[in-house]
């Protein structure tokens, strides 16, 4: 195999950048380095300035206001898309209609002058490792999404690009297919070794897939890290609500009798173990609705856990978990509890006690 | 878009050209004529005199009231033909919706001066059917009577426009808004009232200010019926016969150039902010129901009468170029192919320079309109709506300005090596159909561009395409469709266009077709060659359209339904 032995994979850096679209903010400062042959993610809701950011990594929309890319060593800030090198997927993958699948993954190397033979074997190998070989004469219209999105993944690979971009490749394909394309991407780049960088604002693609994450809100990058510490180290509020469901308490730190002390309304003390670095004031305790158990009024406790009480809310079904609402001292709390795990379902209106794994509580700087 | 400073050297270039021929060939010559109008014509100085004394001649205040009366009912007469037909294709099932639909559009592949005559032996005081309802009824029909006819030619041959802006209204509702509004309890005519009416408004409102500026402006249907009080046949007859000094023309001019601005204003205002289209899924239409029997009956035989008045200038035209002598008949007295042979014997260089004169101001334009699109939807150059601007202007200056303007400011201009006035070279003709169509192609390349992905560009400048080389392998084959359009609309309509090359044809060897039927249709004799042209004309630019229809169609079966999912998902 030809494809991505040429070019040993480098990492991405962007420095202090900063874009405007006319007088929005769009990125506000952002620095990230991106390690060779990683699969990184950059996650966040629509408008997070995500794709912006991928965008400008290849070269399109505004000038940066300031600061710079490097791909490898290189400067490539005022760098035009056509002289970059980095391949980019598109979301709704761009193919063009009026020229077959063959003529389509041919055209990088047609532009890079490449000999005629050797544009014909380089295709073919690109279109056999996405599985399209049989394809080639036909048209972007007569293939299934999927297909189209692997002729948009061969087209990008064939001109053996320094970084590979993809833009939430994923998002026009059906539940199914989404799954079994993010593990031929992930295989793909594995075999390629390709630094690739992936946009998504789905946290289930971000976590199957990436070696590390970006959390981008409001043009700032949030937290960067890998999916476990992520979800269980979040640094503030919108990383821990935005990567899986959390329970977020709002309150203050004391200090009574050697031990020091979560306080918050509704009469909710969680004993912290000695992990507050000068905290004080207010701060934001966050756990997981896993590490929340639920049992009925009456029975046994769960050893080694904090009890409180409160009554469900809610409760819905979701399969493998039942989710339910309580309320506990005037705030909502998500317990999950497993389905079949020996007890029975509680009803909405039952009172209930809740059992919290306080090693599992975060604090956060609200 | 792309707001990159760089790679912008070559579209500012092109720019700048393209602003360069505007300028000269449209906005100096219009600005010409204002100036001019405002002169005083002896001192030079600038005064309102002109006007003062325009609009105390009682002829001119006559063709001033005349023209707007015939532009206003010419209007009204449009949407009586026009209403019946849109609202019965998109609202009910019957066959006849396709017949409609495809001859409702014939009447604009032939200019109204041409069928003019053909109508007059018709309709007029003595014509077929006058002369069968005097037969039978007793009664006659003034049709053709002075400013009648006028307003009756015009109105068969531009109620097209009002048919197609409003069937592409109706035919925008989606059903869902109509079904959503049932549910919540509107029915009937409450239902046609508060949903129906009102989404079609904006399409009706284009259509009838088309129809207006068109009438307003034409020359040579009132020229051709011999109604000279109006104010493009004044235009045409003060610099025709008194000179271009003279400043009645101008103001005149000013005139028509105005109250064009006007309709088009009232047109932008209908539709400002009601792009209805593009809100709504645009599925389907209304919700069409069957007839009953009767209403068949009743809706085929209004539709058949409409169509039958609508392509009669078609028929007799076709009568009057086979026919011998048609004078106080119902029908011509013998056939002959006679005219046919004295028009191929004699005549050839009309047909040879339409095709030269109209091929050439297509071109020009979808190349100007191809990379006009392109500079103002896809690079960031200052200015560049100014471009649109002045290109979309052209359709506020009536052929008979635009005439004037040019022989005021080029007849001064000789041509080196040729050693003639610019004015009076056959280029110049060309130059001035390619002006006057432009707007049409502009539209056509505008649409095609708008519907093509960025990505589709993005994606070849990622894989190392330059801009120049992603506008050569990308977006212009992904336009053709569209460049094809416009080509064919602006060659379609320039073949036949008559009130510019009017005022700028200087020998009869450079004349186009439509000046030829307009000399031929001068005299009695001439009528049956004039027709037998006129008819060629009618040919030349249907077979024009149905072969490009065919290659647009072709070629887009094969990739249409990708461009759309990639459109959808790219907007």
């Amino acid at each position: 195999m030809t494809i991505g032995i040429g070019t040993p994979a480098v990492g991405v850096t962007l420095e202090d950048i900063s874009v405007s679209f006319e007088t929005t903010e769009v990125l506000k400062g952002v620095d990230l380095t991106v390690e060779a042959g990683e699969f990184f993610t950059f996650l966040g809701p629509s408008g997070s300035g995500k794709s912006t950011l991928l965008r400008l990594i290849a070269g399109f929309g505004p000038l940066p206001l300031s600061g710079r890319v490097l791909i490898g060593n290189d400067d490539v800030t005022r760098l035009p898309p056509w002289k970059r090198n980095v391949g980019m997927v598109f979301q709704s993958y761009a193919l063009w209609p009026h020229m077959t699948v063959r003529k389509n993954v041919a055209f990088g190397l047609v532009e890079r002058k490449v000999a005629a033979g050797e544009i014909r074997r380089r295709v073919d190998t690109a279109l056999n490792l996405v599985g399209l070989l049989d394809f080639a004469e036909r048209r972007p219209s007569q293939l299934s999404g999927g297909q189209q999105q692997r002729v948009a993944l061969a087209r990008t690979i064939v001109i053996e690009p320094r970084v590979l971009l993809l833009d939430e490749p994923l998002s026009n394909l059906d539940a199914n297919l989404r799954i079994q394309m993010r593990r031929e991407i992930l295989e793909l780049q594995r075999k390629l070794m390709l630094t690739t960088i992936f946009v998504t604002h789905d946290q289930e693609e971000a976590n199957t897939t990436s070696d590390r994450i970006a959390v981008l809100n409001d043009g700032v990058i949030q937290q960067v890290g890998s999916p476990i510490e992520l979800y269980d180290r979040p640094v503030n509020r919108f990383v821990a609500d935005f990567l899986g469901s959390a329970n977020l308490i709002d309150g203050v730190i004391e200090n009574a009798d050697g031990r020091t002390l979560f306080r918050a309304s509704g009469d909710i003390t969680i004993p912290l173990h000695g992990r507050i670095a000068g905290a004080a004031g207010g701060l934001t305790a966050m756990f997981r609705p896993q590490s929340l158990s639920i049992r009925g009024a009456g029975d046994p406790a769960v050893e080694g856990a904090m009890p409180l009480s409160g009554r469900v809310e809610h409760r819905e079904f979701l399969g493998s978990l039942v989710r339910y609402t309580v309320t506990v001292g005037g705030h909502a709390l998500l317990v999950d509890d497993s389905h079949q795990a020996g007890h029975r379902t509680y009803d909405t209106g039952e009172e209930v006690a809740l059992y919290l794994d306080t090693e599992q509580v975060r604090l956060l700087t609200s | 878009m792309n707001l990159f400073a760089r790679g912008q050297l070559g579209p500012g270039v092109v720019a700048l050209f393209i602003g360069l021929f505007l300028l000269v060939f449209l906005v100096v010559p219009v600005l010409q004529v204002i100036y001019v109008a405002f002169q005083d014509p002896n001192t030079g100085a600038l005064t309102l005199i002109n006007f003062i004394d325009f609009f105390r001649t009682s002829l001119f205040q006559e063709s001033f009231f005349n023209s707007l009366y015939v532009a206003a009912m010419a209007v009204v007469v449009s949407s009586i033909f026009a209403l019946p037909l849109a609202y019965f294709t998109t609202r009910f099932n019957f066959g006849g919706a396709l017949l409609i639909q495809t001859l409702g559009f014939v009447p604009l592949i032939m200019p109204p001066f041409v069928g003019a005559v053909a109508m007059t032996l018709l309709f007029g005081a003595n014509g077929s059917v006058n002369l069968l309802l005097d037969e039978w009824l007793g009664f006659t029909i003034p049709f053709m009577e002075g400013l009648n006819g006028v307003i009756f030619v015009e109105s068969v041959h531009y109620f097209p426009f009002i048919l197609i802006n409003l069937s592409a209204a109706l035919l925008n509702i989606d059903r869902e808004m109509e079904e959503s509004a049932q549910n919540l309890g509107a029915s009937g005519f409450r239902l046609f009232k508060r949903i129906v009416f009102p989404l079609a408004m904006p399409g009706y409102v284009a259509g009838a200010s088309l129809v207006f500026l068109k009438v307003f402006d034409d020359l040579g249907t009132p020229l051709l019926l011999n109604v000279n009080k109006m104010l493009a046949p004044q235009a045409y007859l003060r610099i025709t016969s008194i000179g271009i000094s003279d400043p009645m023309g101008y103001v005149i001019s000013v005139i028509l150039v105005a109250i064009s601005l006007m309709a088009l204003w009232a047109s932008f205002l209908a539709l400002r902010g009601k792009d209805y289209a593009t809100i709504q899924k645009g599925g389907g239409g209304l919700m069409k129901r069957d007839l009953r029997p009767w209403e068949k009956v009743a809706c085929y035989a209004i539709v058949t009468f409409i169509l039958l008045l609508v392509l009669s200038p078609h028929l007799g035209l076709m009568l009057l170029s086979f026919g011998t002598i048609w004078s106080y008949a119902v029908l011509p007295d013998g056939f002959t192919w006679a005219h046919y042979v004295n028009v191929f014997a004699s005549s050839t260089q009309y047909i040879t320079n339409t095709l030269l004169y109209a091929g050439l101001a297509a071109l020009i334009d979808v190349i100007l309109g191809t990379a006009i699109a392109y500079i103002v939807l896809r690079t960031g150059l200052v200015g560049r709506k100014w471009l649109d601007y002045a290109a979309m202007g052209a359709v506020a200056v009536p052929g008979v300005v635009l005439g004037i303007g040019y022989l005021r400011t080029f007849y001064a201009f000789d041509v080196p090596i040729i050693d003639k006035p610019l004015a009076t070279w056959w280029v110049i003709i060309v130059v001035a159909l390619a002006i006057r169509r432009l707007p049409y192609a502009l539209r056509a390349c505008m649409a095609a561009l708008e519907q093509l992905s960025v990505m589709l560009e993005e994606a070849a400048e990622n894989l190392g395409a330059t801009k120049s080389r992603t506008v050569r392998r990308i977006v212009v084959p992904l336009m053709s469709g569209g460049i094809l359009a416009g080509f064919v609309t602006s060659f379609a309509t320039a073949s036949v266009e008559l009130s510019a090359t009017i005022m700028l044809v200087s020998a009869e060897s450079d004349a186009p077709l439509a000046y030829g039927i307009y000399e031929f249709m001068q005299s009695a004799a001439g009528r049956g060659p004039g027709a037998a042209l006129g008819i060629i004309a009618v040919l030349i630019v249907g077979i024009g359209t149905y072969v490009s229809h065919r290659i647009i169609e072709r070629g887009r079966i094969e990739w249409t339904a990708d461009a759309a999912v990639t459109a959808g998902a790219g907007a």
